[in-house]
């Protein structure tokens, strides 16, 4: 009998072929049925979009890397819903784009982390986080005090995230999609932001965290 | 999900274990017209390969893992079916608390046929801890603070959770307030401190004052006048014009500067007679105060606590200010 291996020992670009097809069966079955699952894109009863002002804190929180340290993400065990509340669930990051999930706590989950703390106590810790958390080993972020909005693009965000949800909004009684922001509230984002701090738009960010579950 | 990508994660699924099964035994066939253990005709640096088979262990073990996966599914379940013994990690797919709740209700039946990981885990604690705390809970406040036992859940809670802003040892740092001492923007007692807890506190926040007390001057008359009341010495002509302001202060510090909870009012504005700075004494930080404002906010804590847990860590921050 010939040495059928031979064929696949032997050509580098059918071996290559062969992986890819073996490699991919996992994702096939694992991963593309999710994009066609309902609850993956059923927003949570009470998910409101972010505000202008939410919306710049958040790509600062993406400038920053604030997920490099920091999860959104609770797992369901009893070890960390006692610490950070409800696990989470997949209706409550629907209109994310990209996921803040993280995959490391060098410092604690974020995913609830709004209401949890007073606005000064997000300044003091965000501008020195020894002053508030002695033992803390995360980096001074002072410069948000100073930095400030200038909302050029911050009506642009909004509408592509317009996009971006267009088949994940809330829908209304008659079952037509609601679109997470109004007309009136893109031409207004360039004013609800400018001039603002970037300290605010992070807290402001902060502080919407977590309250979807309700 | 629809029939449609039930049936594909089946035919996947089945399909890889049967190929893995298939290319085993390809595998295990001696094709390449060599007696086992000869030569396969090629040598490099006088290293020759042997058409050897695969070992015995190896093909067994990957035999079993294929056998094995069927048990799995079997347990487990596969797209669209979940299996003999109804295994979930969490109820994922609510919308809502209530739903959440709902759910963990549901499934907690005996018939339901749905195993929910999380939950088990906490009716398990539940049944463990649930008791312990309902003691604590039927007992008061001030019998509490005697307990060296609930005394110790009380900071234990109080560090994961209060130690960000008052400090692990409950001093407070500036802006938020020491609970070791007397001094209390909102009461001292057992009642005062749950309602702290409960609902958190907004204070009605003192407003920026530089533009009313007529600019910098204003300022710093103001100040000199309110560290005065504390004992400390000042330039008396700077405080003399300040005291002649401080009607517009004591709206809510009270005429004599000895804060709204002297007063009974829940406005949370300081004693400012007892030389105890929430926001620095120092003369720069106390005129930084009147230039500005300041607004103190305590969060609510009764969703992330629970009453039981709250009237603990309530015990032991009023164990904190008792001699």
């Amino acid at each position: 009998m010939k040495n059928s291996h031979e064929k696949v020992e032997k050509n580098v670009g059918l071996f290559f072929l062969f992986t890819v097809f073996a490699i991919s069966i996992g994702g096939l079955v694992e991963i593309t049925p999710l994009f066609f699952q309902k609850e993956l894109a059923t927003p949570v009863d009470n998910l409101k979009p972010y505000t202008a002002l939410q919306m710049e804190g958040r790509d600062i929180y993406i400038r920053e890397g604030c997920s490099n340290c920091h999860s959104q993400m609770i797992r369901p065990f009893r070890a960390e819903t006692e610490r950070y509340g409800h696990y989470s669930v997949a209706g409550e990051h629907v209109w994310e784009h990209p996921f803040l999930w993280g995959s490391k706590r060098t410092g604690p989950d974020l995913a609830r982390v709004g209401g949890r703390y007073s606005d000064a106590w997000h300044i003091a810790h965000l501008t020195d986080p020894r002053s508030v958390v002695p033992e803390s080993n995360m980096p001074a972020y002072n410069w948000l005090n100073t930095n400030t909005l200038d909302g050029e693009i911050t009506g642009k965000k909004l509408e592509t995230f317009n996009f971006l949800t267009r088949n994940r909004s809330h829908k209304d009684e008659n079952g037509k999609a609601i679109p997470l922001y109004t007309q009136a509230e893109i031409d207004g984002a360039k004013e609800a932001v400018k001039g603002k701090t970037e300290m605010s738009a992070v807290i402001a960010y902060l502080q919407s965290l977590g309250h979807a579950l309700k | 999900m629809s029939s449609f990508w039930n049936i594909w994660v089946w035919v996947l699924t089945l399909g890889s274990l049967v190929g893995c099964f298939l290319l085993l035994r390809m595998c295990l066939k001696n094709f390449a017209g060599v007696e086992e253990g000869e030569s396969m005709g090629h040598s490099f640096d006088g290293i020759e390969e042997l058409n050897n088979p695969l070992p015995k262990w190896w093909s067994t073990f990957f035999l079993l893992t294929i056998v094995w996966a069927f048990f799995y599914i079997a347990a487990y379940g596969l797209g669209g079916w979940s299996g003999l013994i109804g295994w979930k990690s969490s109820n994922q797919g609510i919308l809502n608390i209530a739903e959440s709740k709902a759910k963990t209700l549901e499934y907690s039946l005996k018939d339901s046929g749905v195993l929910v990981q999380y939950d088990r885990e906490i009716a398990a604690a539940d049944a463990r801890f649930g008791p312990i705390f309902a003691a604590y809970a039927a007992r008061s406040i001030e019998d509490l603070a005697t307990d060296d036992k609930a005394l110790k859940i009380g900071q234990r809670l109080f560090i994961q959770n209060c130690s960000q802003c008052h400090g692990s040892d409950a001093r407070g740092t500036t802006g938020f307030p020491n609970l070791t001492d007397k001094d209390w923007l909102y009461g001292g007692s057992p009642e005062a401190i749950t309602e702290t807890l409960v609902k958190g506190r907004k204070a009605m926040g003192m407003m920026a004052w530089k533009g009313a007390l007529g600019g910098e001057q204003g300022v710093k008359e103001m100040a000199a006048y309110v560290i005065s009341l504390s004992g400390r010495s000042v330039d008396p002509d700077l405080a003399k014009a300040g005291k002649g302001k401080f009607a517009m202060c004591a709206g809510c510090h009270g005429a004599d500067g000895k804060g709204s909870l002297a007063s009974g009012l829940p406005m949370g504005a300081p004693n400012l007679t007892d030389n105890i700075w929430l926001y620095g004494g120092s003369k720069r930080a106390i005129e930084e105060t009147i230039r500005n404002g300041r607004a103190g906010v305590m969060p609510a804590w009764l969703d992330i606590f629970g009453e039981e847990k709250i009237h603990l860590v309530s015990a032991y921050v009023y164990s904190l200010s008792q001699d």
